[in-house]
């Protein structure tokens, strides 16, 4: 990566890795993964051997550690008075926005490279699909770049961390289970909440199976949570 | 250098900045005062892009800061009020990272961010964490990031504020020295600081330009309506009562073991007070100019513009 956008990302990342938060936010995101992984083949008495039980988990524990990688992003820069010199530099905002992503959604896939260990382990004791491994990680890290994007914009709002992650899981998680609540409208709405949910194509993914609408509906999620995490800075320019 | 043209700056019911128009040339450092609140910030923050104003324009070296922002701000160099520091970084990360943020080549980063360091007084606290370092420090870091990139125009938000009289005074040389070639801003509370510094001074109240000319030409200025002490003696409350009715007299007072009165009307005045004290029979004990400085100045046009305001 060259230019401004590397640079504040590289920057960016150098400050993930002297964070204690971040440390820990990757080895319990590893931790509880693995409890749900061995939990769900223990229970099948280790006669299937695929990575469900660590989707089950890594579905909802994605969306928190995207909460948890990007609260500090903007909001910290804001509180700690350097916003002012980040945008008073020679940058575009939405520069800024996405060197921020990159660095956050850096993170998370390193935490999600460090689950393979999952996989590695079913290949040396058993005999699984390699297909549907593949797929299953691709979702996640999809669904992880999606909530990445959205903790990015809860924290171009924020005043502090804490409040950014706040805001980040409600949004992640109200769009994940917005897909839950289709029979409390009518149908049109229903299927338009249905259509708009984290949810809808988690599943196949999980199945194998790679439909390009669903990467076309975490993409548009992020670009959206990104657009809107540039718009809230440049509005900020005219308060 | 910097030019502001009708700049305004509206945030809700409140005008923060209203329609002000003044400019810097090239080699001038020019002074920014007002009270807290008069809109120094926000005209400092408009400048350097940060804020979008409601009307008006702001161009840095030619260059139109809304129209053509990033060319703008290269040319800029900004020092906040509240220093801008990465307290994980190194000294020297930081200025790296800025000098190349601003669009310094990698080339001769090394060389810039040392010649910087040399100058701010930092070659021996490189390798040093920011959160490390004590408040002085910090200032001079905030500082060495405003000029690492050698920007043609730098604008400096309260450059001496928190720190002490030493700091100062290594400050002003700094700045002296960086306004040889280059415009130089400073808004500062500090008026001493300013008053050595700068050629001119623009004085801002409530969003308002109240004055704005040479030191010397507001001393003039001001000396016209100079300011005289006389010390009596007499009855309290009959000193107060009789002279504070006299036209021009700013302020009576006790200030052991004579009164003090202050007038600033020139020869009708002190002819009305001395009438007064042949009058009551009150003994004149000594009569002197007080020597106008900047801040007088300063309280008197923010004080005259408030009054103004009110009525």
């Amino acid at each position: 990566m060259t230019g401004r956008i590397g640079l504040l990302a590289r920057r960016e990342l150098r400050a993930h890795l002297v964070m204690p938060a971040t440390y820990v936010g990757v080895a319990a995101f590893v931790l509880l993964n693995g409890i749900s992984f061995c939990s769900y083949l223990a229970d099948n008495d280790y006669s299937d051997t695929s990575i469900k039980g660590f989707c089950d988990s890594s579905q909802f524990l994605v969306l928190l550690l995207a909460a948890l990688l990007t609260m500090r992003s903007l909001a910290e820069e804001r509180s700690s008075g350097t916003w002012e010199l980040l945008f008073t530099s020679p940058i575009r905002d939405f520069e800024v926005v996405l060197a921020k992503y990159l660095a956050s959604l850096c993170v998370l896939t390193v935490a999600l490279l460090l689950t393979t260990f999952f996989p590695v382990l079913l290949f040396t004791f058993g005999d699984p699909d390699f297909g549907p491994i593949v797929t299953s990680y691709s979702g996640i890290f999809l669904l992880g770049a999606a909530a990445v994007a959205v903790g990015i914009f809860s924290s171009s709002l924020a005043a502090n961390q804490a409040l950014a992650a706040l805001l980040s899981g409600v949004i992640s998680f109200g769009l994940w289970f917005l897909g839950s609540f289709t029979g409390a409208f009518s149908e049109s709405i229903g299927t338009l909440l249905y259509r708009i949910s984290l949810q809808r194509h988690f599943d196949d993914f999980v199945r194998g199976i790679i439909d390009t609408r669903a990467i076309l509906h975490y993409f548009s999620v992020l670009a959206i949570f990104l657009f809107l995490a540039t718009r809230s800075i440049e509005s900020g320019r005219y308060r | 250098m910097i030019e502001v043209l009708g700049l305004s700056k509206r945030f809700g019911d409140v005008e923060a900045v209203s329609n002000i128009s003044f400019s810097c040339g090239t080699s001038e450092v020019v002074g920014f005062l007002g009270p807290n609140g008069a809109g120094k910030t926000t005209t400092m923050r408009m400048i350097t892009g940060y804020l979008v104003p409601t009307s008006g324009h702001a161009k840095v070296a030619g260059v139109d800061i809304l129209d053509r922002s990033l060319e703008a701000r290269r040319l800029i160099g900004y020092l906040p009020e509240t220093v801008p520091l990465y307290a994980e970084m190194t000294v020297l990360g930081y200025l790296n990272f800025m000098a190349l943020l601003r669009g310094v080549s990698r080339r001769i980063v090394g060389q810039r961010v040392e010649e910087t360091a040399d100058l701010c007084g930092l070659s021996e606290h490189l390798r040093v964490h920011i959160g490390k370092l004590s408040k002085g420090f910090r200032q001079r870091v905030g500082l060495a990031q405003a000029i690492v990139h050698d920007p043609r125009v730098l604008v400096l938000d309260e450059p001496t504020s928190g720190i002490d009289p030493i700091q100062i005074a290594q400050t002003k040389q700094l700045i002296r020295q960086l306004g040889q070639d280059r415009t130089v801003l400073i808004s500062s509370h500090v008026l001493p600081v300013v008053s050595e510094l700068c050629e001119r001074v623009i004085i801002i109240n409530s969003g308002q330009i109240v004055a704005e000319d040479s030191i010397e030409n507001l001393l003039a200025a001001a000396t016209n309506s100079q300011s005289f002490e006389l010390e009596i003696v007499g009855p309290t409350e009959m000193v107060q009562r009789s002279l504070e009715e006299v036209p021009h007299v700013d302020e009576v007072f006790y200030r052991a073991p004579h009164h003090i009165v202050r007038y600033s009307g020139g020869q009708v005045t002190q002819t009305q007070i001395l009438a007064s004290l042949v009058e009551n029979g009150f003994e004149l004990l000594a009569s002197r100019i007080i020597p106008m400085e900047l801040e007088d100045v300063f309280l008197r046009l923010t004080r005259s513009a408030e009054d103004n305001e009110q009525r």
